[in-house]
């Protein structure tokens, strides 16, 4: 911070603009309304075990939430997140009990490091064909993701006619065994899930602050002429955006099916509506060009929150969807108001000085 | 009441002040808008005459002070409030909706409808023919207007808030994006329109225009007016006076400066129409180190056509370009930039910033490779950078993490040049470098062109402003209808010259009208 930002940060300080600072805030401020309400009102709330499994929950939201992050900011949508999850998941589960059939006579089984590997690059492919089709065939980014929305789901049905993939243990002589640790696995105490997510964030966080390719997002949904204009390759930009937003679907994906030891082909639905919610709530803007890791991660937290928490109290699920669709909603509102009151307090400070 | 003289007053603002997030724009400015006259306001860039405008039109309320509308006081809560009472304006930036026809947007908001419901298109479009028509533009009235180029947009701009029947009319810059051509035309209509008792309200930044067709002039500086006067009483002397306040910065002259080998060539650049012919036809242009080559031409000639094929825009473009005798195989925007190209578009809102990054991000948008180690962007080396292009070319900001459109135009318009400068180029291309920005800011920008010549730069420099070109340019370009017309040495070139090779090939209609401007 410069010395000039200290000296209007401490003026706007001085002049009472308390609201606009509470604005500002106000995913925190959210998250610790939701923290302090439910650890009254439901009982258990704050145990260890209730923290670890909420946080677990939020994590798989987080991970599409922060893909789908740098996708808004670029000015975009992805709506094929939610079907990638649940077809990474069949891969996953698919590789694990049948392993892939060469239709030669022969079957591949791969271990599960090379499980991984291949789900992630499942994800991420179909975020390249995402990407592809925005920038080279100028499909726009909501019929795009739409039609893999349908493509992914479909194959994800296919892949098992529907049916579950169960019992992922494997088998120890073909080195499949151990799948569980990632959705199970703890480390000092915090699930593995929980780390992977605060590994990603950190690096997305620093992507976006610390990279060309983080400023160049930000520049390609700010004003997309002008950045190309400058430079910057504008179709490489959208399809790492989509691409790492198909990333983070497969790691959900993985995630899932390991918690449960089982993949169904119809997780994940409708999981993209709330990646978009948290992203919204944490400050990102649907004009693209604004948004922050950070705020995403928070405004996922909410969310997660919210909902776990009145399911504890016992609220039932319709009024759930009412209560989170009025948070959202309140939420732009707010954003919208803290914007207006933050150029007005701009002004009267330009005015007092003259 | 109203005679020609134009003595009455149908308009008075009193101390009105306005305050920005950033700025003061307006302190206690009084003026007055007189009937049947041609009110011409002048300022630098920031001074605030934009904004005073906009006060009048409705956009913008004051902070304080009073607008009195045939005597008695008034406040627009909106520009819809103010055309009702008589008010028009056209913008310096331009407010059309691209997607709509151009009959569509002379009537936007107050659409010619049966029974107020139907809109009558057939007659919406015949009217704004007639409009079109008197403004000599030879636009059809049912092109989207996003298919025009931004001298006709203007033009629509002005044919929409001449169709309003304004009692007063504002103009922000009608002419910056206008031909010579186009300018004589406008002229006409102003006379028109003032001969029927309209108040106009004139600003330009081009003095010489102001001081041909100004009844009064108010003249405004850091937001307060410092001079109102007869425009028969003062000169050109007298008002760059009163806009900068001490002695004018003159237009640079070339000092003796040497020109070296061969920076930059283009060897038969072509780009096809779609509807056949070609947007840029043949073209061949070189440039020397050193050297500015200035390319003169009416709207629509082809000039930035040429631009956005040289840095690799148009894909369908055909020809050969050399940098240093060497050929560029690069393709894209980005290949050619690496290679020593840059360009100053001629758009700078849509083409130029990203306007909701900081001053400083906007600089080293296109340089962010230097300050990168592994895929670090080193803080400390960008701010560095960010100062030393902020110092070099004096741009005026408190803080480079303001948002750059808290600038004034100049001062985008030089954030705009950093930006380009940081990728240290070989070659410079400059589209209406100076299009809407203040005296000021123009001798700055002009004075930077000339240093970066001295220091070796090929600069390639289009405008559509016959005293800049024979001002600044070492050698001078001319082109008509896509293809180049005239290329002459300063030494041997002459406006008429110009003026003549500018309307080549332009059909039968044009050379009547530049016969009229000699």
């Amino acid at each position: 911070m410069t010395a000039a930002q200290e000296t209007l940060a401490r003026r706007a300080a001085g002049s009472g603009s308390v609201a606009l600072n509470l604005m500002k805030l106000r995913t925190f401020i959210a998250l610790f309304a939701v923290l302090i309400f439910f650890s009254i009102a439901a009982p258990n709330f704050l145990s260890a075990a209730n923290l670890i499994l909420m946080s677990k929950h939020v994590a798989l939201n987080a991970f599409l939430a922060m893909g789908m992050t740098f996708v808004i900011v670029t000015g975009g949508i992805d709506l094929s997140v939610g079907s990638i999850v649940g077809l990474c998941g069949m891969v996953a589960g698919g590789l694990i009990l049948n392993g892939l059939d060469l239709l030669i006579g022969y079957t591949v089984y791969f271990n599960v490091v090379e499980i991984v590997a291949i789900t992630l690059g499942v994800g991420v492919a179909i975020g390249a064909i995402n990407g592809l089709l925005i920038t080279k065939l100028n499909v726009a980014p909501f019929i795009a993701t739409l039609g893999t929305l349908y493509v992914a789901r479909g194959l994800a049905l296919l892949s098992s006619d529907g049916a579950t993939f169960p019992n992922l243990v494997g088998k120890a002589e073909l080195g499949t065994t151990g799948y569980g640790v990632l959705g199970g696995g703890q480390w000092l105490g915090l699930p593995l899930a929980i780390w992977i997510l605060i590994a990603v964030a950190l690096g997305a966080a620093y992507v976006a602050r610390f990279t060309p390719l983080g400023r160049h997002i930000f520049a390609v949904g700010g004003n997309e002429r002008a950045a190309g204009l400058s430079g910057v390759r504008v179709a490489r930009v959208k399809l790492f955006v989509y691409m790492f937003s198909g990333f983070c679907a497969a790691i959900v994906g993985l995630i899932v099916s390991s918690e449960l030891m089982a993949a169904h082909p119809a997780t994940g639905e409708s999981f993209e509506l709330n990646a978009i919610a948290a992203a919204v709530l944490g400050g990102t803007s649907m004009s693209g060009g604004r948004g922050t890791i950070g705020g995403t991660i928070v405004g996922a937290f909410v969310i997660g929150i919210l909902s776990d928490g009145l399911v504890m109290m016992g609220v039932s699920s319709f009024w759930q969807m009412v209560i989170k669709g009025c948070v959202i909603i309140i939420a732009v509102v707010v954003d919208q108001a803290q914007r207006r009151l933050q150029q007005r307090v701009a002004l009267r400070q330009m005015a007092r000085m003259g | 009441m109203s005679d020609a003289t134009g003595d009455d007053v149908i308009l008075r603002l009193e101390g009105v002040t306005k305050v920005y997030s950033g700025t003061v724009a307006v302190k206690q400015a009084d003026f007055e808008v007189r009937r049947g006259a041609i009110n011409v306001l002048v300022g630098e860039n920031g001074a605030g005459k934009s904004t005073l405008m906009k006060i009048i039109a409705g956009v913008e309320s004051p902070t304080a002070g009073r607008i009195l509308l045939d005597g008695e006081e008034v406040s627009f809560a909106n520009p819809a409030e103010a055309a009702k009472r008589g008010i028009g304006m056209v913008f310096q930036e331009l407010n059309l909706f691209g997607n709509l026809s151009v009959a569509e947007n002379i009537f936007a908001a107050r659409e010619l409808a049966r029974g107020g419901v139907w809109i009558d298109h057939r007659l919406q479009e015949r009217r704004a023919a007639q409009f079109l028509e008197r403004l000599e533009t030879g636009i059809a009235p049912r092109t989207p207007v996003e298919d025009l180029r931004i001298g006709q947009q203007q033009l629509v701009e002005i044919a929409k808030a001449v169709a309003q029947d304004a009692r007063i009319l504002i103009m922000d810059e009608p002419t910056s994006a206008l031909s010579a051509v186009e300018v004589e035309v406008l002229f006409r209509v102003i006379a028109d329109l003032k001969a029927r008792g309209v108040a106009i309200v004139y600003i330009s930044h081009r003095l010489e225009e102001l001081i041909r067709i100004g009844d009064f002039i108010t003249v405004l500086r850091d937001g307060r007016v410092t001079g109102r006067e007869r425009m028969a009483d003062v000169d050109i002397a007298w008002i760059v006076r009163q806009m900068i306040g001490s002695a004018a910065k003159e237009f640079t002259k070339a000092e003796g400066q040497s020109i070296g080998e061969e920076a930059f060539r283009a060897e038969d650049i072509c780009l096809p129409r779609v509807t056949g012919g070609y947007e840029v036809d043949h073209v061949s242009l070189s440039v020397r180190k050193g050297e500015i080559l200035g390319v003169y031409g009416l709207m629509g000639a082809g000039r930035s056509e040429f631009f956005d094929c040289v840095m690799g825009r148009r894909p369908h473009a055909s020809g050969r370009i050399f940098i240093d005798g060497a050929p560029v195989r690069e393709t894209d925007v980005t290949g050619r930039i690496a290679r020593g190209l840059a360009l100053i578009p001629e758009d700078r809102q849509r083409e130029g910033l990203v306007s909701i990054l900081s001053v400083g991000a906007n600089l080293t948008l296109a340089s962010l490779r230097k300050f990168v180690t592994g895929f670090h962007i080193s803080d400390r080396q960008e701010k560095t950078a960010i100062a030393r292009a902020i110092r070099d070319l004096s741009i005026k900001v408190a803080n480079p993490a303001l948002e750059v459109t808290s600038l004034s135009g100049g001062n985008q318009q030089k954030v705009v040049i950093g930006k380009a400068l940081m990728t240290e180029p070989k070659v410079l291309l400059m589209d209406e470098p100076s299009r809407g920005i203040d005296i000021g800011a123009k001798a700055d920008v002009f004075l930077i062109m000339r240093k970066l010549a001295a220091q070796g730069l090929g600069i390639i420099f289009v405008t559509s402003d016959l005293g800049e070109v024979m001002a600044l340019c070492d050698r001078i370009a001319v082109m008509s209808n896509g293809r180049v017309t005239a290329l002459v040495d300063r030494a041997e070139a002459s406006e008429e010259l110009l003026v003549t090779a500018s309307a080549l090939g332009h059909g039968p209609a044009k050379p009547s009208l530049v016969e009229s401007l000699q």
